[in-house]
């Protein structure tokens, strides 16, 4: 054969009903893996990383292609509904800014028509994009295993660097997101050496719901990426806005907050010292888009 | 070796039938079992852009998708871009534009750009930029990539 780089050997199956599809994962005994857009597993496949006999292709079963939106209901996301797909729909766009803030810069366009939010959570990297904008939006988890169907928070999902509490053939199905109101804003922004095509060196996603006069914060969600061993939310931080006014010098105080859950690792992305001065900064700044993308819309 | 999966899709117009491994790369069948040699291998892990085609109309990189994915699906590769033996307006404006000069990354901008201009077809400047943000070239600096593709908008629209 050529030069290039090979997978080595697997079977290929793509089911098109979830349930069969965990029951394919749970008798491979951790030797088969899932498949959405494929733009984590392929690489760690061919990289040696992760090793399978089995490649389960989860894009023909329909409920994992979803993508319904409604102002009353929120949002059902299917876990392999491709970024693409999210960032080109208007009103799932309008409704979920930090979500898409996040599914516009996973990569290139070429990654974003393949990769998934669900396959973003399911890889668990603390750097992943969607995650922070998931956990300030509470969106709930539908898992699918051979044994029946559960649901979990977003935020008891990850549980350390690439781990989660999928459990032995438990697949994820669907996310759902709670409806927004006209007066809840949210932003997401990272911070990269370069403007796209890198991984974040740290991240901050914000929310928050204004009260009818526009002027005191009812409740406020801060989530920080990168900075941590999984995606984490900014209790103290988020609590502290509560009753507050939605002010430059209250963000600048949040941030403040929101670095005290920074515990970072160094390398070569970025210091200990740097990530956490990040992590302020960027909750300020997502706390002030988020306030800005309530008064224009 | 894995036994071999019968595949049937849609290249460049035509019906395709190929048996290949499922381990192998859609990136790897049309260079190696198909002959369609167009579409490079820069990186083989998805940062380069060279091996991009189009996927049921949407750019991706042939090399992060399996050539078994491809069943019943339309592929558009390098090859399919030019029409009854004449260069596209991209293809033509890459030429007169110097926007190549080892040609590596061609192919992949040629397809992410004509992915873009099927949607936009006035890009600005910097949504030129953004949407081929996936695309990695080393020789010509990205000037000479970007105006001939806003050049080739300029002349498709006319031509309409
Ligand atoms: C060039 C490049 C740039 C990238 N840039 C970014 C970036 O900027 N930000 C970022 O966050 N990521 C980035 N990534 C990583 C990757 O694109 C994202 O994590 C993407 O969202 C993964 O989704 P996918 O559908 O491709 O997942 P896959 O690769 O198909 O799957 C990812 C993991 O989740 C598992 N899985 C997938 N779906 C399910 C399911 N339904 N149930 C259970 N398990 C499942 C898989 O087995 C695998 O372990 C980049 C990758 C590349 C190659
Ligand atoms: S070869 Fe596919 S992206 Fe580089
Ligand atoms: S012309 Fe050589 S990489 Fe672009």
């Amino acid at each position: 054969m050529g030069g290039l780089t090979t997978l080595s050997g697997f079977e290929y199956v793509a089911p098109t009903d979830l349930a069969a599809a965990a029951t394919a994962l749970r008798d491979a005994g951790g030797r088969a893996c899932v498949l959405a857009g494929g733009t984590d597993i392929l690489v760690q496949l061919r990289e040696g990383m992760r090793a399978a006999d089995l490649v389960i292709d989860v894009k023909k079963i329909p409920e994992l292609l979803q993508l319904d939106y409604a102002t009353d209901s929120g949002l059902c996301l299917g876990a392999a509904t491709p970024c693409y797909q999210v960032n080109t729909t208007a009103d799932v766009a309008e409704a979920y800014p930090a979500l898409v803030d996040a599914t516009r810069i996973i990569g290139g366009w070429q990654i974003q028509s393949r990769a998934s939010v669900g396959g973003n959570l399911c890889n668990s990297s603390p750097a992943a994009d969607s995650i922070p904008p998931l956990l300030v939006y509470q969106a709930v988890c539908h898992l699918a295993g051979p044994e029946g169907r559960r649901s979990i928070p977003v935020h008891e999902f990850c549980t350390a660097p690439g781990q989660n509490s999928l459990q032995p053939g438990e697949l994820l199905a669907t996310l759902t997101l709670p409806p927004q109101s006209a007066s809840a804003g949210s932003a997401y922004q990272r911070f990269i050496p370069r403007n796209e095509m890198d991984i974040a060196v740290a991240s901050a996603a914000s929310w928050m719901e204004l009260d009818d006069s526009g002027s005191t914060i009812q409740s406020a969600r801060i989530a920080l990426g990168a900075v941590a061993p999984t995606p984490v939310l900014a209790e103290e931080a988020s609590q502290f806005l509560v009753g507050k006014a939605p002010t430059e010098e209250n963000f600048a105080a949040a941030g403040a907050l929101a670095r005290q859950v920074a515990s970072p690792i160094d390398d070569m992305r970025g210091t200990v010292e740097f990530r956490v001065h990040l992590a302020g900064v960027l909750t300020q700044r997502t706390l002030a888009l988020a306030h800005r993308r309530i008064q224009e819309s | 070796m894995a036994k071999k999966t019968h595949v049937t899709t849609t290249i460049n117009g035509e019906e395709t039938e190929f048996l290949c491994e499922p381990r192998q790369s859609l990136l790897e069948v049309l260079r190696e079992g198909l002959d369609l040699t167009g579409s490079k291998e820069g990186c083989n892990n998805g940062n380069c852009g060279a091996c991009t085609v189009m996927l049921n109309g949407l750019p991706v990189d042939s090399c992060l998708v399996l050539a078994v994915e491809a069943e019943g699906a339309e592929i558009t590769t390098i090859e399919g871009i030019a029409q009854q033996g004449h260069l596209h307006p991209l293809q033509q404006c890459f030429l007169e534009g110097a926007a190549l000069q080892c040609g590596i990354c061609t192919p992949g901008f040629i397809v992410g750009a004509k992915a873009l201009l099927d949607r936009n077809p006035n890009p600005t400047e910097e949504e030129i930029r953004f949407n081929l943000a996936g695309n990695l070239c080393r020789c010509t600096g990205y000037d000479k990539i970007v105006r001939s593709i806003q050049e080739a908008a300029e002349r498709l629209q006319s031509a309409t």
